[in-house]
Parts: structure tokens; C-alpha cells; sequence
């Protein structure tokens, strides 16, 4: 008799423990769900001034002004696709170009010195990355931009202006140092996924080495697009190194030449300094799609990237466990 | 690999292997492409930043313009400071919320969460900046160490969560299998049993963590803000590596300019520090589980 009520009463504990262990944790793991979803609502709270007073004109005229309580936005949103496609144009095949060599030609040992060194591109911070580019890259810049003016290409609109070192290209070629290292960690692993059986298959069939890879390659199609949607959001979201060298200017101009501004950069320089709610709120408004159009990319690409992990495992099961083993050392 | 199969014509099958060949080699020019920046950047990291180091900058506050010398004592200690104020936020939060979704994988509640934490990892960290600001700042009605530190500890969350949830993954469920057999609760057995066995992987998750906001800028140039003194309180303003590197960048005086270059080299030598640390421990637990 005495026996049984103990057992009942560990029991009873044991359910305790577990209600409580489980209700505790949950509470920790909504609250990384609830600062996402409040970073959102502050930011909307925030903004409310300029959405009732501009409306979407914040979004389609260029005037910033914040004496006269003139904001548009148009120019930060130029300067920030600009940049960030710039980025994406030359870093895609760079990055990829690391991808397939770091997991489909480079010798095994090398793999992992590889692997790291690229990553070191990715841990060294934004701000120093600012300081090397002033210091460093824009007068490189600057020296290639002056070449340019002397000769016929200066009148097409993209090389037009006086070569200040300081704008668009300097912006542009930071971050495409910056985003390499990202689009080729995700494309690793994305091309990782693919399993051994489809190179096999193509090799087995007489394909080259590069015949081979492009079979992998159209494997992981969705993921690797996923990697470089990925690295778009980072490019759009990136801000010392910009701000530090894109020239701070409020005007959209076609020109790389040209000192422009990002949405990031005029958060950055302003935000501290705003007076008046309205200006303030301007700022917020532009971090509010920021935030917007980071977290539609950023669950695009994750979707993407997950859909290539899980998908070739489906449908090549048996073989693919066996084969992959190798691979993973 | 060489493809001298029957049915191709052998001037195909050359061009074929020309082709390939060339890719290769274009693939291995992308690899030289990156490392090319990265000695660039390191090369003036190190020549800049060490000619300019000296025992003034890592002893001394800062000097009114116009006077040379002077060090970036208070912003390194600053930056200390921070580190810790977000680590203490964002190490319970984030090995809970870890816990949560590593344990109930499955129920919508740790789906959500493990999507949550990949896309918080996503945002600007400019943006998480605004909001801290509006979190903090606006109520305390002024800029502070406090402020600063929970904006870093957003940051840190999603990345704890996320290594802390795969590491317990890993453990081998005989071991749970073990404890509850042995009629432990749930509790029980992750935090004396399943913990202790991931701990160094989860190590692995912070220090990550912490070489990501070591560097961080954006988030606190409006929630710490700056502060060319020392800050002996947390209410207030608190000068950071980064933001004092940011200011001196940008200032036009050379002395200022040559104490950035220092700056950015002790930055790099945290980051990477907090980077090998990881390593070391990632490599450690590789051999583990393999032995």
C-alpha cells in the first residue's frame, strides 16, 4: 500500500516536472518569436506620422528636407537596390566559382582551409571593412575612376562625373567583397546535399568533370537561387561599410561615379541626430521596409534552400545514404 | 573522366574535355578572386593597425580634438561591458528557446521558432538598432549601456537558439532513452543528462554569438551611443570599440585616423579570437565522437 502511493506520487511529480518543463522553455521560445513580430509592430508604431502624412508619395518623390519637412525617400531606396544588385551581378559567379571548387574539385584536405578562409571574409566586421575602404579602396577608386574620365567611356551615363574615389562603385565593390563569402557558404552546403549518385550517374554516362558539376548543379538549382537571394538581403540590410563609403548624398543618379546614399546609411548618419517626431519617424518609416523587404527575402530564400535540402533525399532514397557517407568526411 | 566515348566524334569529346578544363580552372580563379580582398584587408589590418598600437591606446582616454595621443581605454572596456550585458540577456533566452525547439521539434510552437530565429538572424542589424531604441531608449529617456547591450542580445538570440537546438540534436537518444527509463522526468533528464553532453557544442553557438557582435556598429550608434569618457553606470552612454573606430574613421585629423587603424586591428584580433576559440571546440567534439 505504501509502496503504490509512492509510486503514484513520483509519477504525479514526474507530470509535474514535465508541464512545468515544458510551459518554461515555451515561454523562452515565444519570446523569440514575439521579438520578431514586435520589432515589426514598433517599427509600424513608429512610423505612423509620415505613412498618414506622405503616404506612398515617401516612397516616389526625392526631396530631403528635414528643415522644411520635406522627406522622400526615393534616393535611399536607388542607392540601396543599386548597390545591392551591383553586388549580386559580381559576386554570384565568384561565389559559386568557390562553391563548386571548394566541394567539387579541390582535394579533401584542402577542403577545410578553404572553407575557412573564404568564412574569414564573412567574420571580419563591417566597420573595419569601412575603414580599409576609405582608407584603402577609394583612392584605388578613385585613381581607376580618373583613368576612365580620359577616355571615351566617360560619356556613357554610368562612368559620368568627376571621379571622387567616394560613391556607388566603392559602395558597390565592398559589398561584393562582403556578401562572396555568404552566397558560397549556402551554396556549399546546398551542393553538399546534392547526393554523390547524380554525379555518379553523369560520369558513368561519359560526362567530363565540368559536365558533372553542371549536373549538380541543376540538382541544387532552387537552393543555390536561394543562396543568392540570401545574399541580396545581406547587401540591402548592410550598413557601416556603406555608409562609411557610398558618399552620403540624397541623389539617384545612374552614374557609379557618383556619391549616392543607401536607406541603411541615412538610418545610420540621421537617426541619432533627428529632431522633431516627424524626421524621427521618417528614419523609423524606412527602417519599417527595410525590415519589410529583408524578411519577405529572407523567408523566400529559406524556403528555397530547404525545398533543394530535403527534396533529392525523397527521391533518391537508398542509394544515397551509402553514397554521401564519404563525402561527409 | 576523360571522355573518349565511342559514339561522340573525338574532336566533340576534346572540346568537351577543353571546356571542362577551363571551368575548372575558372572556378579555381573565383577562389583566388576572394582571397585576393582578404590578404588585402589583413595586410593593412595588421601593417596600419600594428604601427599604430601602442600601450597609451589600450591605458588612456581618449584626447580632446586637437591634442595627439590619448587611447581608446574606455571604449574597450565599453565594449567589454556590452558584451556582457547581451550575453547575460541572450544565453538563458537562447538555450531555453534552444531547449524548447530541440525537445517539442514538431508541435507548431518550435517550427515557428526555429523559422523565427533564422529570419531575426536575417534582419538589419540597423533595424534592431530602431528597435531597441524604441524599446529602451524612448522609455529610459536616455541613451545607455543597457540599451546597447539589449540590442546585441537580439542579435545573439537567434544564433544561440539555433546552435543550441542542433547540438542537442546530436546527443544520442540511448542517452535519453537511458534517463527516462530510469523514470527521470523530461526535465530532469535534459538538464542533467542532455545538456551537460551538447555543453560544449552550445559553448561553440555563443562564441559565434559573440565574435558576430563583438563587431557590431549599427545597433549602437543610437542605443549606447558614445562617450569619450569612462561610463561607471549602465544608464549611461557607453562608448564601444566600434563606434569610437566609426568616429575617428571619419574625423579628419591623421593622429585620429591612425588610432582607427588600431582600433580595427584589436577588433579583428576579438573576433578572431572568439572564432578559433569555436573551432578548437567544434574540433574537439568532432574527435570525441568519433573516438
Amino acid at each position: 500500500m505504501r509502496r503504490r502511493s509512492l509510486l503514484r506520487r513520483t509519477r504525479r511529480r514526474r507530470e509535474r516536472d514535465d508541464g512545468g518543463f515544458r510551459l518554461g522553455t515555451a515561454l523562452f521560445a515565444l519570446l523569440v518569436l514575439l521579438v520578431v513580430a514586435a520589432i515589426g509592430f514598433e517599427l509600424f508604431r513608429n512610423s505612423t506620422l509620415p505613412i498618414r502624412k506622405f503616404g506612398w508619395n515617401f516612397w516616389r518623390t526625392s526631396d530631403w528636407d528635414p528643415v522644411s519637412g520635406e522627406f522622400g525617400a526615393l534616393p535611399f531606396i536607388w542607392g540601396t537596390v543599386y548597390s545591392s544588385v551591383f553586388a549580386i551581378v559580381f559576386a554570384t559567379p565568384i561565389a559559386l566559382g568557390i562553391a563548386i571548387f571548394v566541394s567539387e574539385i579541390s582535394a579533401n584536405r584542402f577542403r577545410r582551409p578553404l572553407a575557412f578562409l573564404t568564412e574569414l571574409l564573412a567574420a571580419i566586421p563591417s566597420i573595419v571593412y569601412g575603414v580599409w575602404g576609405i582608407f584603402v579602396l577609394v583612392p584605388i577608386v578613385r585613381k581607376f575612376e580618373t583613368l576612365v574620365s580620359k577616355t571615351p567611356l566617360h560619356r556613357l551615363p554610368i562612368f559620368a562625373g568627376p571621379p571622387y574615389g567616394i560613391g556607388m562603385l566603392s559602395a558597390g565593390l565592398i559589398l561584393t567583397i562582403m556578401v562572396v563569402p555568404f552566397i558560397s557558404s549556402v551554396s556549399r552546403e546546398v551542393l553538399r546535399a546534392v547526393p554523390l549518385t547524380q554525379r555518379e550517374a553523369a560520369y558513368a554516362l561519359g560526362a567530363t568533370r565540368w559536365e558533372a558539376i553542371k549536373v549538380a548543379l541543376r540538382c541544387g538549382r532552387t537552393g543555390i537561387f536561394g543562396a543568392i537571394i540570401l545574399g541580396f538581403g545581406r547587401a540591402f540590410g548592410e550598413t557601416m561599410a556603406v555608409t562609411m563609403v557610398i558618399g552620403n548624398n540624397p541623389q539617384a543618379s545612374l552614374s557609379l561615379f557618383a556619391p549616392q546614399y543607401s536607406m541603411a546609411a541615412v538610418i545610420a548618419n540621421e537617426f541619432s541626430e533627428a529632431t522633431g517626431d516627424l524626421y524621427l519617424q521618417a528614419l523609423t518609416e524606412i527602417g519599417l521596409v527595410l525590415f519589410v523587404i529583408t524578411l519577405v527575402i529572407n523567408v523566400l530564400s529559406r524556403v528555397l534552400i530547404w525545398s533543394t535540402g530535403r527534396a533529392p533525399k525523397r527521391r533518391i532514397e537508398p542509394a544515397s545514404a551509402a553514397a554521401a557517407a564519404p563525402e561527409a568526411a | 573522366m576523360s571522355s573518349r566515348a565511342g559514339a561522340e566524334a573525338p574532336s566533340s569529346a576534346k572540346r568537351r574535355r577543353i571546356v571542362s578544363r577551363m571551368m575548372t580552372a575558372a572556378c579555381a580563379a573565383a577562389v583566388v578572386l576572394a582571397l585576393v580582398p582578404l590578404a588585402f584587408v589583413l595586410f593593412y589590418i595588421l601593417s596600419k593597425g600594428l604601427t599604430a598600437l601602442n600601450w597609451n591606446f589600450f591605458t588612456k582616454l581618449p584626447k580632446p580634438v586637437g591634442e595627439t595621443g590619448g587611447g581608446m581605454a574606455n571604449a574597450i572596456v565599453g565594449t567589454i561591458k556590452l558584451i556582457f550585458i547581451a550575453s547575460a540577456i541572450a544565453v538563458p533566452v537562447g538555450m531555453l528557446a534552444g531547449i524548447h525547439v530541440a525537445e517539442y521539434k514538431g508541435t507548431p510552437l518550435a517550427s515557428s521558432v526555429r523559422f523565427a530565429a533564422d529570419v531575426l538572424n536575417g534582419i538589419p542589424s540597423i533595424v534592431v538598432g530602431i528597435f531597441a531604441y524604441g524599446l529602451v531608449v524612448l522609455p529610459m529617456r536616455r541613451f545607455s549601456a543597457i540599451a546597447g547591450g539589449v540590442a546585441l542580445a537580439i542579435m545573439m538570440i537567434p544564433i544561440i537558439t539555433r546552435s543550441t537546438e542542433e547540438l542537442i540534436n546530436l546527443v544520442p537518444q540511448s542517452l535519453r532513452e537511458g534517463g527516462l527509463a530510469l523514470g527521470a522526468s523530461r526535465a530532469r533528464v535534459t538538464f542533467t543528462i542532455i545538456l551537460p553532453a551538447a555543453l560544449p557544442g552550445i559553448l561553440t553557438g555563443i562564441l559565434v554569438a559573440l565574435a558576430r557582435i563583438a563587431g557590431e556598429t549599427a545597433p549602437l550608434l543610437f542605443t549606447a551611443l558614445n562617450n569619450q569618457f569612462w561610463s561607471p553606470r549602465l544608464d549611461q552612454p557607453t562608448a564601444s570599440l566600434t563606434v569610437q573606430i566609426y568616429t575617428y574613421a571619419l574625423s579628419p585629423y591623421d593622429d585620429w585616423h591612425r588610432q582607427a587603424w588600431a582600433g580595427a586591428l584589436v577588433l579583428v584580433a576579438l573576433v578572431f579570437v572568439f572564432s578559433v576559440l569555436a573551432r578548437v571546440v567544434t574540433r574537439r567534439l568532432e574527435r570525441m565522437n568519433v573516438g
